[in-house]
């Protein structure tokens, strides 16, 4: 909702800026911050969840503006308010992509809640941790099966029509709640004291010394914290983009029946639907369950997940060349080599660009859970209460993805790739 | 005073010029139908003079040939936004989630007019193309003001009920400028004929001296 209320000013700058930091903040993150603020309550999951997509809905409900057709706005009476004129003649020209897209967010917010369980939230992944403590495995399996449940059929339980009695039930389960009472204090104390770096705080900023201090507290963070962070960060997200781009190269034939048959195309969809349906967080825990701590987990289940989206999206275009076929077109492996490869080559290179900035998000998040990335020192300067640290991290997080997203902009430019037949969908799969 | 003086006026596109060297006068009170092949400037020009005008302050209402209606939206709220900036901006929030008695009082009988009346809170994505140009008129009609512009604005209508809406821009509008294509209604409800053909005005007569073979030569290769 907010979203779409910047929407209409995403192109002036402070606002655009303030939406790509929103985004560039993953859920997690936001998650771990209000958790010091609201406790382990279903508000800080809300805030966790609700302060990103805003900054998403926010920029792809203005391109989805952009796109839509203009001339009931222009021949409105000259005069008109502007207000008026977005809810009659902008909002509803772009409904239809809306109402596409909202609903597929609803699908990734229910990845998210089920994701920020991880964190101590009494969501579907908080269930799936304390199984797997316990190695209680058959529970595991259960809870994924319901997880899988749950968003297989979320076609037909998620209508339009059911929204305000879902919006209702959730404030009335909300109240019931209960949970930790909300101390405005804690807010404030947040906001003035915990996030105020340390050697500041309290300080008499007109002293050389408070500020040498504030140098040494920086550069001790910099260079113990935030650059082997960094670092790892890059590394996981380099390898896992790699191991994406062979995912989703050698993955896209599996749903493309011509190449491999008709059972093979269902089996293929199965597969690349678990592997992008599943939170890349929950793949990268149970990958870590299974091989121990390191970087391997976070790279494989990383690259799974990001090569299974994209070679859908490849295969849903294979599907589309397919009827164009010459009829002489060669079969099997050269068909694929010779047809189907060089067709969307450019294609596979323009997402795997837009999926990097993404990569590098979820290197630094898997952090949490052990890897040596800047999730991983966030977490831990958060557990020690140490605040003003986990932002400056924070920062530095936020930093990286746009230094990320600017290259992989640079690149898509100078290269000339982009997606060519961007739909909602397709925009959501994609982008973040 | 003349409402429209163009001298020697060349009129386009970016890359394109569409008319070149056009004279053009206009009086308030004139029914003026502009007709051509299609491709001979007459959107152009329609288009032209909507801005031309507007900036100039005067009251205007435009029928474009793509009726740009929001089809989402109703039939009733498609027409309301006709006066759009002569309501409070929560004056019309509130009629859009719920439309108000006195706009539905207002709306109802240009509906009946053109026979809508029986589609006033269908969507307009559900209606025929003849409903959803008849859409566009009620707009411009709910619009109002001292001249009206038509780009073809009975296209889609059939020929009686073309006669119909001719006949109430005449009753409703004091001035009125129409690229029509239908050559007998243009002589029939308008009194001075413009014709376009070849980046240029060929025909600029009144209706009644005009002969027929005159206008045939306009769509001749």
């Amino acid at each position: 909702m907010l979203g779409l209320i910047l929407a209409p000013i995403h192109h002036l700058r402070p606002v655009r800026a303030l939406a790509a930091t929103l985004r560039a903040i993953h859920e997690l993150f936001w998650a771990l911050l209000f958790l010091q603020v609201f406790g382990p309550s279903a508000l800080t999951g809300i805030v966790a969840i609700a302060l990103p997509y805003t900054g998403v809905f926010a920029k792809v409900y203005s391109e989805m503006l952009e796109e839509a057709d203009r001339r009931p706005d222009e021949l409105l009476p000259p005069n008109t308010g502007a207000v008026v004129r977005f809810i009659y003649a902008r909002v509803p020209m772009a409904l239809a992509p809306f109402r596409i897209y909202t609903m597929y967010r609803v699908e990734c917010g229910l990845r998210s809640s089920a994701v920020l369980g991880f964190i101590g939230l009494p969501t579907l992944g908080f269930e799936l941790d304390t199984f797997f403590k316990v190695a209680k495995f058959e529970n595991v399996a259960a809870v994924l099966i319901i997880y899988y449940v749950l968003i297989g059929t979320i076609r037909w339980w998620l209508r339009p029509v059911l929204l305000p009695f879902y919006l209702i039930g959730s404030a009335v389960l909300l109240f019931s709640l209960g949970g930790p009472p909300f101390e405005l204090s804690n807010l404030l104390r947040f906001l003035t004291s915990d996030i105020v770096p340390q050697p500041l705080r309290n300080a008499d900023l007109s002293l050389a010394s408070t500020w040498s201090a504030f140098w040494t507290w920086l550069s001790m963070l910099l260079s113990n914290q935030a650059w082997p962070g960094l670092i790892n960060t890059f590394l996981v997200t380099q390898m896992a983009l790699a191991v994406t781009m062979i995912v989703a190269f050698l993955g896209f034939p599996l749903i493309v029946p011509r190449l491999t048959g008709k059972l093979g195309g269902i089996g293929g969809n199965v597969l690349l639907v678990v592997g992008r349906s599943t939170p890349e967080y929950m793949l990268v825990y149970i990958f870590l369950q299974m091989l121990g701590p390191s970087m391997l987990p976070a790279i494989v289940a990383l690259g799974l997940h990001n090569g299974a989206i994209i070679a859908h999206l490849l295969g849903r275009q294979a599907e589309a060349i397919t009827p164009n076929l010459r009829p002489d077109a060669p079969k099997g492996f050269n068909l694929y080599l010779y047809e189907y490869v060089p067709r969307l080559y450019g294609n596979f290179l323009a997402y795997s660009f837009y999926r990097w900035e993404i990569i590098l998000r979820e290197s630094a998040i898997v952090g949490i859970l052990g890897v040596k990335t800047l999730g991983f020192f966030v977490d831990g300067v958060i557990t020690e209460i140490r605040l003003d640290r986990a932002i400056i991290l924070i920062g530095i997080t936020v930093l990286a993805t746009f230094v990320v997203d600017w290259i992989a902009r640079a690149i898509r430019r100078r290269f000339k790739l982009s997606m060519n037949d961007r739909n909602s969908k397709e925009r959501a799969l994609v982008e973040p | 005073m003349s409402l429209i003086s163009l001298t020697r006026e060349t009129i386009g596109w970016k890359a394109r010029d569409v008319l070149v060297d056009i004279d053009l006068h206009v009086e308030p009170g004139e029914r003026i139908a502009f007709l051509g092949r299609s491709g001979s400037g007459k959107s152009t020009l329609i288009t032209h003079l909507y801005r031309r005008l507007t900036a100039a302050g005067k009251a205007v209402s435009l029928i474009p040939q793509d009726h740009a209606l929001v089809p989402p939206l109703s039939v009733f709220h498609n027409v309301y936004m006709g006066q759009l900036d002569r309501r409070s901006t929560f004056y019309s929030i509130a009629n859009l989630i719920k439309p108000l008695k006195k706009e539905v009082g207002d709306i109802r009988p240009i509906l009946s007019e053109i026979s809508l009346e029986p589609e006033i809170f269908q969507s307009v994505e559900k209606l025929s193309g003849g409903q959803k140009q008849r859409t566009a008129i009620a707009r411009a009609f709910f619009r109002g003001g001292e001249i009206i512009l038509g780009d073809e604005p009975v296209s889609a209508i059939d020929e009686k009920q073309s006669a119909r809406v001719l006949e109430a821009i005449r009753s409703r509008f004091q001035t009125a400028l129409l690229a029509l294509h239908n050559v007998d209604l243009a002589r029939t409800y308008c009194d001075r004929i413009i014709g376009l053909k070849g980046n240029k005005i060929v025909i600029d007569a009144p209706a009644k001296s005009i002969e027929r073979a005159d206008i045939d030569s306009l769509y001749a290769a």
